[in-house]
């Protein structure tokens, strides 16, 4: 049996590829601040100059969607091929298999701090001040950990299995990058598919960070306990695929 | 009497020959045709035992099923059929400087790789400064590892892994690390953990090396357990039917 701690070898390997990443790049940071900072300019651009929209602090509302979607589609996309990027470590070690799925996506979470650090500071420029519902963002950013931990707990052995999964996966990003409130409002969606849109987590947390940080109003409970139901009922989902899955991983990594 | 470290009991473990080809494509054809995948079998119904405290050779040519038999062992894989049992803490080492990356210093490396292979962060901590006086590595520690020699990394990597003090290791042919004088420190490691009760079963498809650490040893050919005996006899048979297959 492996006999090491899971928090120990979690710190270790995000600490390493933090390291790796930003070590021998005098711009790291820069690279993690380059990618919103431009999709923000590009689509402020369109959204302003060639379709003009209505929304108030229109770079501000981007960078509340941007900010979430980022992290969702960067973990998700690096979780779901973690098990057969580290197939060495599967092939050779008895280290148990959820450790690599979920250091993938904690990796990105320094991704995620530089992002929100941005949006802090954008929120300053605009003029936007702290107000006492900034407590909920933390949840809110934990839930979405939450679920894309779940996320990954299924694709990471699929795509094991089925190699096709990758570009289901980014496919998906993709689609997804259009029909989650990222440049458009929730009042801006026709009433007959507002339903829709509720069943979508992303949509849900995009939603109720803009409430608290644009409205200045706490995110409506509802929302938020759907939120909290979906993370962990994907979590749920997640680790018992995963568990079933663990076994079969060395035969075919 | 004595207990039983390690026991084989009809193990066969075979793989899905896919050639690479894991696409759905692939999975479509054969649910829609209905054939059963090819499987090599890389362990045909191996039974062997091996005591505490003894040592064990595994021999055999490439491709004979050592290194499955050792992810066996190691608990890492797990048989179509039969039963593997282990009896106490088991080290493999079978890679050694798992997560290594040249990037990192030789100090984060070891934290890394310790935490890898099972050790908690207090004993990490404990044994840190007997790995790298173990390895023999000296102000180097603080640099990066891509500024070390191969021999170097080889040592740091076989340190932390020797350094575990587990009960049973599992060998894979990798005593070649270091130099002469390394090689002969890692021998002499390994055989005072035997001589403290302790098991070791390791893989060759060379005599030499094995022969220094074990008394028992087993032949494993294109997954069949050939024969099974004392070091000598066993290494004898070996090389003599080696030789045969060679001309």
């Amino acid at each position: 049996m492996w006999s090491g701690e899971y928090s120990f070898v979690i710190q270790n390997l995000v600490a390493k590829d933090f390291k790796i990443r930003y070590r021998n790049m005098s711009l790291g940071v820069f690279w993690s601040l380059l990618n919103p900072l431009v999709m923000m300019g590009v689509m402020t651009f369109v959204m302003t100059k060639i379709f003009p929209s209505s929304v108030k602090h229109f770079p501000l509302f981007l960078l509340c969607g941007l900010v979430p979607y980022n992290f969702f589609s960067i973990a998700w996309t690096s979780g779901t091929i973690s098990l057969v990027d580290n197939a060495g470590l599967i092939k050779r070690l008895l280290i148990p298999r959820e450790i690599i799925s979920i250091t993938a996506v904690l990796s990105n979470c320094a991704h995620l701090l530089i992002q929100i650090a941005l949006l802090v500071t954008f929120l300053f420029m605009f003029g936007v001040m702290p107000n006492r519902h900034w407590v909920w963002l933390p949840l809110l950013w934990g839930l979405e950990i939450v679920f894309v931990c779940g996320l990954v707990f299924v694709t990471a052995p699929l795509y094991v299995f089925i190699r096709d999964t990758r570009y289901v996966v980014e496919s998906v990003n993709l689609i997804l990058m259009w029909l989650v409130p990222i440049f458009y409002d929730f009042s801006m969606i026709p009433a007959e598919y507002k339903d829709i849109y509720q069943f979508n987590p992303i949509a849900a947390l995009i939603l109720a960070i803009r409430q608290i940080l644009l409205q200045n109003t706490a995110p409506s409970p509802a929302l938020v306990a759907k939120f909290a139901l979906s993370s962990f009922a994907m979590l749920a989902l997640g680790m018992l695929i995963f568990q079933r899955s663990k076994s079969a991983l060395y035969d075919y990594v | 009497m004595s207990i039983t470290a390690i026991e084989f009991e009809k193990v066969t473990k075979s793989f899905a020959r896919h050639g690479g080809q894991m696409l759905i494509r692939e999975k479509l054809a054969h649910m829609l045709s209905g054939r059963a995948k090819e499987r090599f079998i890389a362990l045909n119904n191996v039974s062997f035992r091996l005591k505490q405290g003894e040592g064990l050779g595994v021999l055999g040519s490439n491709g004979a099923g050592k290194s499955t038999l050792l992810n066996l062992a190691a608990g890492i894989a797990r048989p179509d059929s039969g039963s593997v049992r282990i009896n106490g803490r088991v080290a493999p080492l079978l890679d050694l400087g798992s997560g290594f990356h040249p990037e990192l210093t030789g100090g984060e490396n070891i934290y890394i790789n310790a935490s890898l292979i099972g050790l908690t962060r207090r004993r990490t901590r404990e044994l840190y400064d007997e790995i790298i006086d173990f390895a023999d590595i000296g102000e180097f520690i603080n640099e990066p590892l891509r500024t070390y020699s191969t021999g170097m990394v080889m040592r740091l990597a076989f340190s932390v892994a020797i350094n575990m003090d587990p009960e049973i290791i599992l060998i894979d042919e990798i005593l070649g690390v270091g130099d002469i004088a390394f090689q002969q420190k890692s021998f002499d490691r390994i055989r005072r953990f035997r001589t403290a009760g302790h098991t070791v079963l390791c893989v060759s498809h060379s005599a030499a090396m094995i022969e220094e650490l074990c008394t028992e040893a087993i032949w494993l050919d294109h997954g069949q357990l050939i024969m099974a005996g004392p070091i000598r006899e066993v290494a004898a048979a070996y090389h003599g039917r080696s030789v045969i297959s060679n001309v």
